[in-house]
Formats: structure tokens, sequence, C-alpha cells
């Protein structure tokens, strides 16, 4: 069988992808076993891959697992509403949209994760506080992104639909949200970025919920490869997010 | 040997027409746009009168207005002087009887071809069972059966534009109104949608009004043909084009086309060279310390 088409098959992507990976697992184990990387920092995946069963049987993973999903669920479900709807009111009352959209973009890189402790003191130790920190973290690149894709929806579809006299709510549902709607997904997407990092970020600082709390017990307890196990759980939760997310962009429109 | 008949500007804007009034008139229509240099005058006291049935082609060089005047009877652009009539009844905005396709790529990219084609039928409020049956006779007037299912990105640019024009001959408008549908096409394809375009206007007895700045698409397609001078945009000329129909794109070989085509650079070639020198004299100025 001939280079070109091994590379030509559809499979081709995903296991040279995951062949990366495992190369790469292989060159960490070996620099740690020669030295090349302190084993006392970083852990031997083989290490981490044994102490996944401890974390599954012994850390309640499940129920961690549930609830820091949860969490940014909500979070991500409020960064969408809000943020989509915001875009949509500052693309359309340009003089808002000028007023505020430096200060969005300022609050996009603002690291509000330290704004934690008054967060704490409005809702107290709870999901709320967790919820609510991921939903600030998240909501200023949906509301960008909503803007620049409704702003940037080609003229010509516009004129199209004013052609055949669309209503203003028509114009909306049927030609600005669907051109914007690939814009409007990096946005959510992005955000989802941030919630997650904030839901375990603050899971992690006030020791509270899932898979955040998890991590700050197993680093305390110096368990440095059950740390890294319950790390990979963190990463699963952003690919069930990020699959969700396609998946409702493929049945919202279905080709580009 | 076929003939050209031409007459002057004042003249062809106001002949009465009692016996085949038109279905689409435009009287003295008057657009001036502020820019920064001051007032520009786009279109300057432009008439015209479609029949119902007819090909109409409007002609000029760019720059000289032809877009407004698309924009402006489309019903897409207002704050300008004079009347545009649709069957006696003056329109102010777009227009159910006025069809639109635009020069640019307008299908919907998230829309298959059958969607796009029905999208006017889906706003009109038509059941889904019956917008789909219909839809797919204009996908077959157009010659695009079998890509019902495709999304725009897999067609090719001159089947998007096909679908854009089934798209607005599904809202059944009286007049069609093209605004250099094939500008972005090469010159092949361009003939052979201008048949198609032929063929479509036979079968429908469609009232078109192409804008165009491309002289043999002109005569391939027009009955009349309108010279607009360059900025501000008037009409120079109206010519009428005496060649057989049914056409097809057989008759660029024509003798009589060419005489039509020579004929109309005729007209256009002061016109188009105005147009560069004030373009060069703009980028020259453009260029210039304040």
């Amino acid at each position: 069988m001939s280079l070109g088409v091994v590379t030509r098959a559809r499979s081709f992507p995903l296991v040279l992808g995951l062949g990366a990976l495992a190369a790469m697992i292989l060159a960490v184990e070996a620099l740690i076993r020669l030295g090349a990387i302190n084993r006392f920092i970083v852990p031997l995946p083989s290490q981490i891959v044994m102490a996944f069963e401890r974390v599954v049987l012994e850390e309640d993973i499940a129920e961690r697992f549930r609830l820091t999903f949860l969490e940014a669920l909500a979070a991500g479900a409020m960064i969408t509403v809000v943020g989509v709807s915001l875009g949509l009111l500052l693309f359309r009352v340009n003089v808002l949209r000028r007023a505020t959209e430096t200060w969005v973009a300022a609050m996009a890189s603002a690291p509000t994760v330290l704004m934690y402790p008054l967060f704490l003191v409005i809702f107290g130790r709870s999901a709320s506080t967790i919820i609510m920190m991921g939903f600030v973290a998240g909501l200023p690149p949906v509301i960008l992104k909503t803007i620049e894709g409704l702003a940037g929806t080609r003229r010509v579809l516009i004129n199209v639909g004013k052609s055949f006299k669309l209503t203003g709510p028509q114009l909306f549902l049927k030609i600005l949200f669907p051109a914007a709607l690939p814009t409007i997904f990096v946005g959510i997407r992005l955000g989802l970025i941030f919630t997650l990092i904030n839901v375990v970020g603050v899971e992690f600082l006030i020791n509270f919920g899932g898979l955040g709390q998890l991590i700050n017990d197993l680093a305390e307890r110096y368990d440095l490869p059950g740390t890294y196990a319950a790390i990979c759980f963190v990463i699963l939760v952003s690919v069930c997010f990020f699959v969700l997310t396609e998946w409702i962009e493929r049945w919202l429109r279905p080709v580009d | 040997m076929a003939s050209a008949t031409t007459l002057p500007r004042s003249e062809a804007a106001n002949a009465p027409r009692p016996a085949d009034a038109g279905i689409l008139v435009v009287k003295e229509i008057v657009k001036q746009f502020d820019t920064p240099e001051g007032p520009l005058v786009a279109v300057d006291r432009v008439s015209l009168n479609v029949r119902p049935g007819e090909f109409l082609a409007v002609i000029g060089p760019s720059g000289c207005g032809k877009s407004t005047l698309f924009n402006i009877i489309g019903g897409l652009l207002d704050g300008y002087q004079g009347v545009v009539a649709v069957a006696g009844e003056t329109v102010h905005g777009p227009h159910p009887a006025i069809g639109m396709v635009f020069q640019e790529e307008s299908t919907f990219p998230w829309r298959s071809v059958i969607e796009n084609v029905a999208f006017p039928l889906e706003i009109a409020g038509i059941a889904k069972k019956d917008r789909l049956e219909k839809a797919k006779k204009f996908i077959a007037l157009v010659g695009l059966n079998g890509f019902e299912k495709r999304y725009p990105a897999e067609l090719s640019g001159g089947m998007r534009q096909r679908v854009a024009i089934a798209r607005t001959l599904a809202s059944e408008p009286k007049i069609l109104l093209m605004d250099e549908p094939f500008a972005s096409l090469d010159e092949q394809t361009r003939l052979l949608l201008g048949d198609k375009v032929l063929q479509i206007q036979q079968d429908l007895q469609q009232t078109t009004l192409l804008i165009t700045h491309n002289i043999t698409e002109a005569v391939q397609l027009a009955d009349r043909i309108l010279v607009m001078t360059y900025r501000p945009g008037r009409v120079k000329r109206i010519v009428d084009i005496d060649l057989p129909r049914p056409r097809s794109s057989d008759v660029v070989s024509s003798e009589a086309f060419g005489r039509y085509v020579a004929q109309i650079w005729n007209d256009l070639r002061e016109e188009a060279s105005r147009g560069m020198q004030d373009e060069e004299s703009r980028a020259l100025h453009a260029g210039e310390p304040p």
C-alpha cells in the first residue's frame, strides 16, 4: 500500500493524532526514567495510568465529575443565553455598543477569578459561587463574537431578505442569526474554555465541589499521579462540552 | 440584415408608448450622495419604460450609477427624486412584483439548494410540501435537477448564481431585476448562463431588466439596450436590438451581432475614457500631500 493511499484514508488523521499522543507519553516516560525530568515534579505517565483505578474507586470520581460537569453546564447555558442576547442588544443599539464594547473587551482579558472572595461573600461557599464565577469569566467572548458575527453578515444576504420584504424578526431569525452562527459558536467555545477554567479553579480555591476540590485534596496529599489522573478527568469534561457544542452547531447549521 | 434604431436621450426618455404601456416605469430619477469632496450626483434624470415580457439591458461604464439605479428600482435605496411605478402603482421600498438577482454570491450557505429556492415561498407561508414541490419546478427550470439536496459550498459559481435566479423566480415576480449577475463568472459560463436566462425569459415571458457593463452580454440577451453616460449617470441612447428570437449564444457569431457590439462600444468608449481619466485623476490627487 503506497504512502498516498494511507494518508488519504479516512481514519488516518485520528490514528496520526493518537499515535502522536502515545509517542509524546512514551517520550515523557523515557525522559523521566533517564533523569532528564525530575520525577518528584512530574510523575511517570505509567504511574498516572495506574492511579486511574485508585482515583475512580476511592475518590468518588463519578459524583465529582457530575458536579463539575453540571456547574460548567449551568454556567455554559447562562453565558450562551445572556451573551447572545446582550450581543444582539449591543448590535442593534449602536450607541450602547460604542459605549460598552471596549469595556466588554477589557473584561474578557481581566483575571476575574481574583474576584472570588467577593462572590463568596455574596453567594456563600456553594455551587452558586462557582457557577457565577464561571459565568462572569465566560460571558465577554460570547458577547463580542455575537456582535462580530451579526455585524459581519454579508450585506447582499440582508438585501436578499429585504427584497423579499422580510420583517425585522424574520430578517434576524432567517438571515442574520444563521449567518452569524459559526462566529457565535466560536464565542461560545471560547466562553466555555474560560468558564471551565474558572469553575475548576474556584472549586480548587474554595475547596468545594467536584474535580477542582479533588485536585486540591490530592495535591495537598502530594499524590502527584492521582492529581494528574484527576486533571485528565477535567480534560474529559472539556471534551464532552466541545462534542456537545459541535453537535448543536451541526444541528442548527448542517453545512458550511 | 438587422438594423438598430437609435433615439437621442430626450426623445428616448419621453417617447409615449400608449399601445404598450410599461409594466415598469422609471421617471426622472435623480440621486445625489454626500461625499467628503462634496455632493455627487450619481443618477441624473434617468427615465425608462419596460414593456411586459420585454428584456431591457442598462449598460454603462463603472461609476455611471447602474447599481444605484438597481437599488432604487428594487426599493433598497431611498432619498431620491422621481418616480418608480410598477403596473401604474408608485413603489416605495421593496415590492413583491420585483424580484432581484444580485451581482455578489447571494445564496444562503446554511440552506440546501431546494431550501434556498423555497425561501420566498416559506416567507409567504406556503406549506412545506407544497413549497418544496414548487421549488423543484424552478430548480428544473434553471437546469439543476439532482442538486436539490446539495449545499451552495458544493456547487460552482455558475450553479450558485442559477440557484439565486431560481430563488427569485420562485417568488413569481412580474419583473426580474438583475444586477450584473454573471460578473464574477468566466466568459464561457457567462455565455451558457445567458442561454439559460434567454430560455427562461422565453418560457415564462418574464419581463427582465438587466444591469450590466458587458456589451456582448447585453446584445445577446436584450430587446433594447439603454446606454448610460459616465457620472452623472444619464440616458445617452436607447438601442433596439433587432436580432431574431428565440435566441441563443450562437447569435454572437453573426454579423449583425458584431455591428450592435461595435455601435454600443462607440457610444460607451467616450464614457469609459472619461471614467478612466476621472479615476486616474482621483488616484493622483489621493497620493498628493495635503
